[in-house]
């Protein structure tokens, strides 16, 4: 929810680390319908993330055993597997808020994350979505998502790496 | 109010709900009805690792697996159960993999390995690294993958729906599953849901207890719902609190943290599990870890201004050890506690964590009635069930396992009979009970307040039903509780609404609070012995001869109405593993 008017989680917004010398202001997260109180309609949200295929596309036949990835192709993506679809990133994106055709940013986070994994083949796929007009190209590098994101995330980061990828057509 | 209809209705969508989800929904006209988004279930909490005796990193096999989980359960492990999951572990890990969860690797590529409590080499001679992981948060990797396989294979979910009774009509004399009701949050409607098979997959029910490191939704509703319904629950009395909850707060830290080499410290700095656990130290079962912190407690060696707890540290493990293996703990503890675990102690307590018993079932995942008979087209599977695999004392990384191993084997089951079977017919009236359970509460003009009741709930259960238990303190615990659930009648909520009364689906859990903790405390009166998870003051030690059987608790009626507790016995199968006594 926001809180002063800053996306946060409120199970990690400790009332000591506010300014309680004035009141404390709590809303609905912006952006998306609101039901009751604080409760809004998260069905949009997840919409956007289930149109970039966030699954794994294996490459190749299945093995008999785990697949092998070295250490460094794991954590090449291991920033993006921390999401917890909390939507902070995508609630407090000016141009989400304004275009609701835009993905937002954490479905971006969730196609980075097979994107850039060692063992998917999806990428083409994924990227022909996120090239559309609703895609990478409406985010205008504010890091508002980034500074949000409770996880940590470098959220446009991860946004930028997808249209580099875009651009060049390789990952 | 609406129907529909499926052959498979599926409740509860964390690590149980959704494994089985993946089975059933390729095979069967399949619903997950969930109280949470699934994103949102507790599962993604888990920290540490899932058990598999991959053997990626050192010799290793499932027998040993099997072994150290039929003693770390103190011998109450049904050694049947066991041995299947320490097996399909193998391919629970392997599946997960295949379906894109991203593990820690070795330096060849594998999915890398640590230790964990309890889980040893070639019977106990030392610690063996068997868990799975992925940093500590395999929960939520576990979750999240689950998740985004169900999107994949497109699984239909109710996300918000709160399921409230479980249907079963009379067919020739045998109750057979008819189909569940659920609450809508968004619209305060009531759906029915027709099935021929329902999965109970609802999770545990730690906020019984005020020190809890489970998340306010988990309040037993599964075990709560089938309970009314005549079903027993057993061994309700095994509880496990975790060593290492966050000082006060209760707040986990998982006990990778031990396995990647963290050390108890009492006050004056000894590492006292040497004492209780001479082989294995700190990586003794949780039951034992627990009870030895309380000791120390007690005894006077308690950290802080009133000596009432101990330390954990971390402090001579490399930083990079600590923020690549250990991150989400590391930020909790300086979040919650401005504690750095990288140069400081991290003050530790023992904490509600997880519940051993609950639905009986088979090890086809089939809810049983008695000791012997089942209710055809009703599974349970996860923490709201009891296969029973772990006994009276869990071993860290054996409920992801558990939920993975036995999630899967109900989707199977429940679809496949589905599959043999015809809808019947709904009982009479199938909606009535839970409209009149959700109108009184809205209409009730009663003086009693659900956060009152359930703190003083959580307060006398913390006190008397917690680490160590005697006669007194149990009995102090079942008048409180009983009294609880007199006042409970009389309770009103301040929110009249139908759209999203959070207020009204609180009353209720409460209510499937009150009836779990009754049954926690009258298993943990009549067990008059000391085993796993439960520790009588007046019993120090195991009574095989007395004790060596499951509790089955029955709610009965009497002939004037009024409610009371039956308990029975159930007895455990023993396969390979005759007991012994546990030491490490
Ligand atoms: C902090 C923490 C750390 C842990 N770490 C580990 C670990 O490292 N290794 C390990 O093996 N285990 C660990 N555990 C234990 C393990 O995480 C849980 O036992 C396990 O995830 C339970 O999974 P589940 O699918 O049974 O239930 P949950 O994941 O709790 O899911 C329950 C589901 O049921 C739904 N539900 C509940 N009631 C209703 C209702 N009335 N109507 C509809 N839906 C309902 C909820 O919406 C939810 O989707 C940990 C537990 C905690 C709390
Ligand atoms: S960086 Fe892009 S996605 Fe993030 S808030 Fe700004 S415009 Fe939105
Ligand atoms: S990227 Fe961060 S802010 Fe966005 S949904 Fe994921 S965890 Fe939340």
């Amino acid at each position: 929810m926001r809180i002063n008017g800053r996306n946060r989680l409120a199970c990690k917004s400790l009332v000591k680390d506010l300014d309680i010398s004035k009141p404390i202001t709590v809303e609905a997260i912006k952006g998306l319908p609101l039901e009751k109180d604080l409760v809004v309609d998260m069905d949009p949200f997840f919409a956007a993330y289930r149109s970039v295929l966030p699954f794994l596309i294996p490459a190749g036949h299945e093995p008999s055993k785990d697949r092998l990835q070295s250490a460094e192709e794991r954590a090449r993506f291991d920033d993006t597997t921390k999401c917890i679809l909390c939507a902070c990133c995508t609630t407090s994106c000016p141009v989400y808020w304004t275009d609701d055709q835009y993905f937002g940013p954490a479905a971006i986070v969730a196609a980075n994350r097979f994107i850039f994994d060692s063992r998917d083949a999806g990428s083409e796929q994924r990227l022909e979505i996120l090239n559309a007009k609703e895609g990478v190209w409406r985010c205008r590098t504010t890091f508002n998502c980034t500074d949000a994101c409770p996880r940590g995330i470098e959220v446009t980061k991860a946004i930028q790496e997808v249209k580099r990828a875009l651009i060049f057509r390789r990952v | 109010m609406q129907t529909h209809s499926f052959d498979v209705v599926i409740v509860g969508a964390g690590g149980a709900g959704m494994r089985a989800a993946l089975e059933s929904s390729t095979r069967a006209h399949t619903a997950v009805l969930t109280k949470l988004y699934p994103t949102r279930s507790h599962t993604g909490a888990a920290q540490g690792g899932m058990c598999a005796a991959l053997a990626n990193v050192e010799e290793d096999n499932w027998e040993w697996h099997t072994f150290d989980t039929v003693k770390g359960g103190d011998y109450l492990v049904d050694q049947d159960a066991a041995e299947i999951m320490c097996k399909e572990a193998i391919d629970a890990v392997l599946d997960l993999e295949k379906m894109g969860l991203p593990f820690n690797r070795t330096p060849e590529g594998r999915i890398d390995q640590r230790r964990f409590g309890g889980h040893t080499r070639n019977h106990g001679e030392a610690a063996v690294r068997r868990a799975c992981y992925a940093a500590d948060r395999t929960g939520h990797m576990i979750l999240q993958t689950l998740y985004q396989n169900c999107i994949k294979q497109d699984v239909e979910f109710y996300n918000e729906f709160y399921v409230l009774d479980l249907l079963m009509t009379d067919v020739d004399g045998e109750q057979v599953t008819s189909g569940v009701v659920a609450y809508e949050l968004a619209t305060g409607e009531i759906h029915l849901f027709r099935a021929k098979s329902v999965i109970f997959a609802t999770g545990g029910f730690g906020k019984v207890w005020k020190t809890t490191s489970n998340a306010h939704t988990l309040t037993g509703d599964g075990m709560g719902i089938v309970y009314r319904k005549g079903i027993p629950l057993e061994d309700m009395e095994f509880y496990q609190f975790h060593p290492t909850g966050l000082a006060g707060l209760g707040v986990l830290l998982t006990e990778g943290a031990r396995g990647e080499g963290g050390i108890l410290r009492n006050a004056s700095g000894e590492r006292f599990m040497e004492r209780y656990a001479p082989t294995i130290k700190d990586l003794a079962p949780r039951d034992m870890v627990s009870r030895s912190m309380v000791l120390e407690v007690r005894e006077g060696r308690g950290a802080g201004p009133n000596k009432d707890y101990v330390y954990l540290d971390l402090t001579h493990l490399p930083k990079e050890q600590i923020e690549a293996k250990l991150p989400d703990i590391t930020e909790f503890s300086r979040t919650y506690l401005g504690v750095d675990p990288v140069t400081e102690l991290v003050p530790v307590f023992p904490t509600a964590h997880y519940a051993m018993g609950g639905i009986p079932t088979n090890v086809q995942t089939q809810v049983l009635r008695d000791n012997e008979h089942v209710i055809p087209g009703l599974y349970a599977a996860g923490e709201c069930a009891c296969v029973s695999v772990h006994g009276s004392n869990r071993l860290g990384t054996n409920s992801l396992l558990d939920i993975n191993v036995f999630g899967r084997r109900a989707g199977i089951a429940a679809a496949e009979y589905a599959n043999t079977v015809n809808h019947v017919e709904l009982p009479e009236d199938s909606q009535g009970y839970t409209i009149t359970l959700v109108e009184q509460l809205r209409s009730s003009t009663g003086s009693e307040r659900v956060a009152v009741l359930r703190r003083e709930m959580q307060e006398t259960m913390d006190m008397n039903a917690q680490v160590y238990r005697t006669e007194a303190t149990l009995k102090q615990a079942l008048d409180d509780v009983q009294e609880l659930k007199r006042r409970y009648k009389n309770v009103s909520i301040q929110d009249k609404g139908v759209r999203y009364n959070t207020d009204l689906l609180e009353a209720i859990e409460l209510g499937f609070l009150l009836d779990l903790a009754e049954l926690v405390v009258i298993g943990a009166l009549e067990r008059k012995e000391s085993r796993g998870g439960h520790a009588r003051e007046d019993y120090p030690t195991r009574d095989d001869v007395n004790f060596m059987r499951h509790t089955m608790a029955y709610r009965r009626t009497d002939e004037g109405g009024r409610e009371y507790v039956e308990l029975d016995y159930k007895p455990v199968v023993i396969t390979r593993y005759q007991p012994m006594e546990r030491k490490y």
